[in-house]
């Protein structure tokens, strides 16, 4: 049972962050219809750009270690946001009005290009951060087994929370989500009742960026080591949880990210930590199978 | 310069502004990644400055950001604005696609006896040759049938387990475990395709990479079946017809043919297998496409509710294209693992699979000669990347070609879809005539083959 | 008992599909015969559609049984069979609202296509075909003129190589119907053929569709909303509205029938004499 609780706060954590992720994969395919193949490496970047910012900010006498966090929060989803800004004008726009397969394309060679411009600008090794938030509670103890709750996972839970509400009030209550909305439903329409297409499809890729960049700090955070290759599973990862979630909706990103996070965590406690990976994707595979438009997307109705 | 922007109308401060936003972002994304790099300074990370790096970043954006707007943007419309040349390639390269395949396939016949020819160049045409079978074989299944499979590589790699594990164990020849594997390839193809055929475009993608994840984890882990990842070992080469390419012993090539032990014969008859493979993957792929089979495919990509409209089971045909591209995926397994003599899940990741979609794609999806075309661009760029020492005199010493040969290769997967969207070759060809048709009837054997 | 009722090709009982809480068609029973030509019509949102999706298996209805009689008296299940299958062995062919052309494809290959569970067992599905077989080449040559027969027919021969989304709206209407004959029908379903025709489009599909009737001694149903068409060749006249039959029997019968022209019509009541005038020209 401790075991149990202790796992469950481990796979609401992992969960959040993969959710914070997903919410990008799933607005870019709510909006233009395309897998965001780079999202994850922008993640990776944001990870890098938070590091950098933290020790850069630590180096110039910034050791108030809140007021720093909230500095790095805001400086990496700035630079970050450019990076998922920069990636949509180059390799994305250009290619609106083509066919499906070749945004993908340019999307898988701009995560190639990613991973590889990290790899040497910053180097192939391993990054490490010491512990920035310690200290925690524990919850209950049982026979020598101490289930605990650490002050970062409260963080990272509340974060993801928070922000999961801003951008749900975002996309509901605004003109840029009115835009979005109607972005979604019909392009063409949106820009002859004067939507500025362009710049709300840019302002997506921007809004997805930064929320990476939110789950790149909160996993440097939580993991203290990153590398120039963590883009690529966390970004299949978060795919599959915005898929799972049902691809297009907000709250399904999280509850996909969560299920994922859980899935992942749980199967590593009991089961074998080697195949994590193949019981995530194999919920998805099943889930897809006899949902096919994932948890809490909109059934699609066959038009004949 | 006046005289260009004149001509356009364009005004040089836009054109300055535009420049100087482009430096400015160039500078917010170089500001973190560029400027600062972390280093490992007695067990903690500190920060090493790099002020020429960044700054020259900066301003060779700026720069051509500007050079861009005042010379080339004008002649092409509009300011700051990506005009996409059309996406497909004038009739008259369709044209020089004609002559351009049998040319290709004569001169693939004759490499390995042109006098330029050493072991480098047979190696890296035996690998593009790989990837051009790949690819091919892909093509059913992407360009054909419409089916967006993210996952290739997992055909590939049970190919190349199957013939490993064949062949080690019970000792058949190539020749018998390569159709072997090609089998338990199109087996896997049908496993894996039956309860995934009925989802759409990007959700058979994720499922259909997620397949390809789940197969390499398991032979990453599966130590009693696959020895993990220290990967199979000592898997047999091929022998020609009995004749193995040893350097002593009865039996030999060399000794039979009564001709001096050379290394590069076993090369010679490798690249000789992957190019009959290959050459049988596209004139299969050209003779079903003028099949019933091959047209349900077509039909179905371009349209499913109509093909249903008109009787063709949707699953079965599907199904078809998923297992046919996957036999041929084990086929180039087989020989990866022969050739390789030795294979681990390290060579059947995610960037496989995307490499050969991107050589589809790009290649124009259909296109046999456009697929082909691609591969070498693709590949034998890559690899040319890896050590080409003109690049060390331009940038110093320390510059190392290979560090940079991935990310010059996404950057030119980018590039090349912008600026052909529909890849290399996109016209298509339809598969019967009826105007010809008289004429076409009295050598139509001929015709199956073209 | 009117003509149709008698030994009917095709007899809907108690058609019923919901989907969710919207009712879409309620409680649907009629007939169409032998070699006639049936037409359904209604306003739009009646759910004509929709009974076309059941017949061919795109919907699976929520009640009722739809069968379908060949000559030989075999009798079919439609509300039982997958989509394809009612296409393939029960002989029924359709066209769609909004055209679905194969549109990569050259116009001749979209009649291959038709022709497709012939020519695959003619190829022994596929072996024989990479083998060569002389069988097979022999039944394509067949499968050609059958295409060229047609495309004759609806006046597009000149175009057989064509890529087909490069047509004419009007010619990829017709091309659809060609299409669908090649596949050798007994039942051809067809959704608004005349929509977006022109006067003389629509007057050349009339005799098309006569002619086919003529010829093929095949039955034909038929959604429209242009009068010329349906009053001009239709045998009997199914009238729906909100799901439901509100009128069924000879153009002359609903023509006059009271029922239709308030509920159908849904005009005003002094425009009435001017929607009658259009009818009866």
């Amino acid at each position: 049972m401790e075991y149990f609780l202790q796992q469950l706060i481990n796979g609401v954590t992992l969960g959040s962050i993969y959710g914070l992720i997903a919410i990008g994969y799933t607005m870019v395919y709510g909006i233009i219809g395309m897998i965001n193949f780079a999202h994850g490496d922008i993640f990776m970047v944001g990870t890098f750009i938070a590091l950098i910012t933290f020790i850069g900010l630590v180096s110039i006498g910034v050791t108030f270690i809140p007021l720093a966090l909230m500095l790095v929060l805001i400086i990496s989803m700035v630079l970050t946001a450019a990076w998922g800004w920069t990636v949509e004008r180059l390799a994305y726009r250009p290619l609106r009005e083509s066919f499906r397969l070749a945004p993908l394309i340019t999307a898988i060679g701009m995560s190639i290009a990613l991973q590889n411009f990290v790899q040497i600008s910053q180097g192939a090794r391993v990054k490490p951060l010491q512990p920035v938030i310690t200290g925690g509670y524990e919850i209950m103890e049982k026979d020598g087994f101490i289930v605990n709750l650490s002050n970062i996972q409260i963080m990272i839970v509340v974060v993801t929370v928070a922000l999961m509400i801003i951008f749900s009030l975002i996309i509901s209550r605004t003109a840029l989500g009115r835009s979005q909305r109607a972005c979604e439903q019909d392009r063409v329409m949106a820009s002859l009742v004067g939507v500025n297409v362009d710049r709300t499809i840019s302002l997506t890729f921007v809004m997805g960026a930064a929320l990476a960049a939110v789950a790149g700090l909160m996993f440097l955070l939580y993991y203290g080591v990153i590398d120039f290759y963590i883009g690529f599973v966390a970004g299949i990862k978060a795919f599959t949880a915005a898929v799972l979630g049902g691809i297009g909706s907000l709250p399904g990103a999280m509850l996909g990210g969560m299920i994922i996070g859980l899935i992942e965590t749980f199967w590593s406690a009991y089961f074998s930590i080697e195949y994590k990976d193949v019981a995530a994707f194999s919920v998805l595979v099943l889930v897809l199978i006899f949902l096919p438009s994932g948890l809490l997307g909109r059934p699609e109705i066959e038009k004949v | 310069m006046s005289a260009a922007s004149a001509k356009s109308g364009l005004d040089f401060p836009a054109a300055l502004k535009d420049a100087g936003l482009a430096a400015l972002i160039a500078l917010a994304l170089s500001i973190a990644m560029l400027f600062f790099r972390t280093v490992d300074f007695q067990g903690n990370l500190i920060l090493e400055k790099r002020w020429t790096l960044a700054g020259t970043t900066v301003l060779i954006v700026f720069a051509g950001r500007l050079a861009l707007n005042l010379f080339w943007f004008p002649r092409r419309g509009g300011l700051g604005l990506f005009k996409i040349a059309s996406s497909a390639l004038p009739a008259r390269f369709a044209e020089l696609g004609k002559w351009m395949a049998p040319v290709l396939i004569v001169f693939a016949v004759v490499l390995p006896f042109l006098p330029a020819s050493n072991r480098y160049i047979m190696d890296l045409a035996i690998l593009v040759l790989t990837y051009v079978m790949l690819g091919w074989g892909l093509n059913i299944v992407v360009g054909l049938a419409g089916l967006l499979d993210l996952g290739y590589v997992a055909f590939y790699a049970v190919g190349a387990y199957s013939y490993a594990l064949i062949a080690t164990t019970f000792d058949w020849s190539f020749w018998v475990c390569l159709p072997l594997a090609g089998m338990f390839a199109a087996l896997w193809g049908i496993i894996l395709g039956f309860p995934v055929l009925r989802l759409r475009g990007d959700y058979l993608a994720i499922v259909t990479l997620a397949f390809g994840e789940i197969i390499r984890i398991v032979l990453l882990n599966w130590y009693t079946l696959t020895n993990g990842p220290d990967g199979i070992t000592r898997i047999p080469r091929p022998s020609f017809f009995g004749l193995e390419f040893k350097r002593f012993g009865d039996g030999t090539f060399a000794n039979y043919f009564n001709i001096e032990y050379s290394s590069m014969h076993r090369i010679v008859f490798l690249y000789y297998v992957i190019l009959v493979l290959a050459l049988i993957t596209s004139a299969l792929t050209i003779r079903l496409r003028r099949l019933p089979i091959g047209r349900a495919w077509e039909a179905m990509r371009e349209d499913e509710i109509a093909c249903r409209s008109l009787g063709i089971n949707i699953t079965n045909t599907k199904l078809t294209a998923f297992s046919i591209g996957a036999m041929f995926g084990g086929f180039a397994g087989s020989f990866f693992a022969t050739r390789q003599g030795f294979i681990s899940p390290e060579s059947f990741t995610f960037i496989e699979s995307a490499i050969i979609l991107a050589i589809v794609v790009l290649g124009g999806m259909g296109s046999q000669i456009g697929v082909a075309i691609a591969a070498i661009v693709m590949i034998g760029g890559l690899e040319l990347l890896r050590d080409l020492d003109a690049l060390k005199q331009l940038f110093g010493d320390n510059f190392d070609p290979a560090l940079y040969r991935m990310l010059l290769f996404g950057l030119a997967m980018v590039g090349i879809m912008v600026w052909r969207p529909r890849g290399l070759v996109s016209s298509r060809a339809p598969t019967v005539v009826l105007r010809e048709h008289k004429a076409r009837s009295a050598d139509l054997v001929k015709e199956g083959h073209g | 008992m009117t003509p149709w009722d008698q030994e009917p090709l095709l007899k809907v009982e108690h058609l019923t599909m919901r989907f969710g809480g919207l009712v879409a068609i309620n409680d649907l029973s009629f007939s169409a015969g032998r070699n006639d030509i049936t037409a359904m019509i209604g306003p739009n949102g009646a759910g004509k559609t929709t009974v076309f999706n059941c017949i061919t298996g795109f919907y699976k209805p929520t009640e009722g049984m739809i069968t379908l009689t060949h000559e030989d008296g075999e009798k079919y299940y439609l509300e039982r069979l997958d989509d394809h299958r009612i296409a393939s062995e029960t002989n029924v062919a359709r066209t769609f609202q909004n055209i679905r052309l194969f549109g990569g494809m050259s116009v001749l290959e979209n009649l291959l296509v038709a022709q497709h569970h012939k020519l695959m067992k003619a190829s022994l599905f596929t072996v024989g075909g990479i083998l060569g077989l002389n069988s097979y080449r022999l039944a394509e040559e067949e499968a050609i003129e059958l295409s060229r027969f047609w495309l004759d027919k609806v006046g597009l021969e000149s175009r057989a190589d064509d890529t087909s989304a490069d047509l004419p709206y009007g010619a990829q209407r017709r091309l659809e119907i060609a299409r669908a004959m090649c596949s050798k029908p007994c039942l051809l379903c067809l959704d608004e053929p005349a929509a977006g025709l022109n006067p003389r489009e629509t007057q050349e599909l009339n005799e098309l569709l006569l002619e086919i009737r003529e010829e093929q001694k095949i039955a034909i149903l038929l959604i429209e909303h242009d009068m010329g068409v349906v009053m001009g060749i239709s045998d009997h006249i199914i009238v729906l509205d909100y799901g439901e039959k509100i009128s069924d029997g000879t153009p002359e019968h609903v023509r006059n029938d009271p029922a239709v022209i308030a509920a159908y019509l849904g005009v005003e009541d002094d425009e009435v004499d001017q929607v009658e005038a259009e009818v009866a020209s």
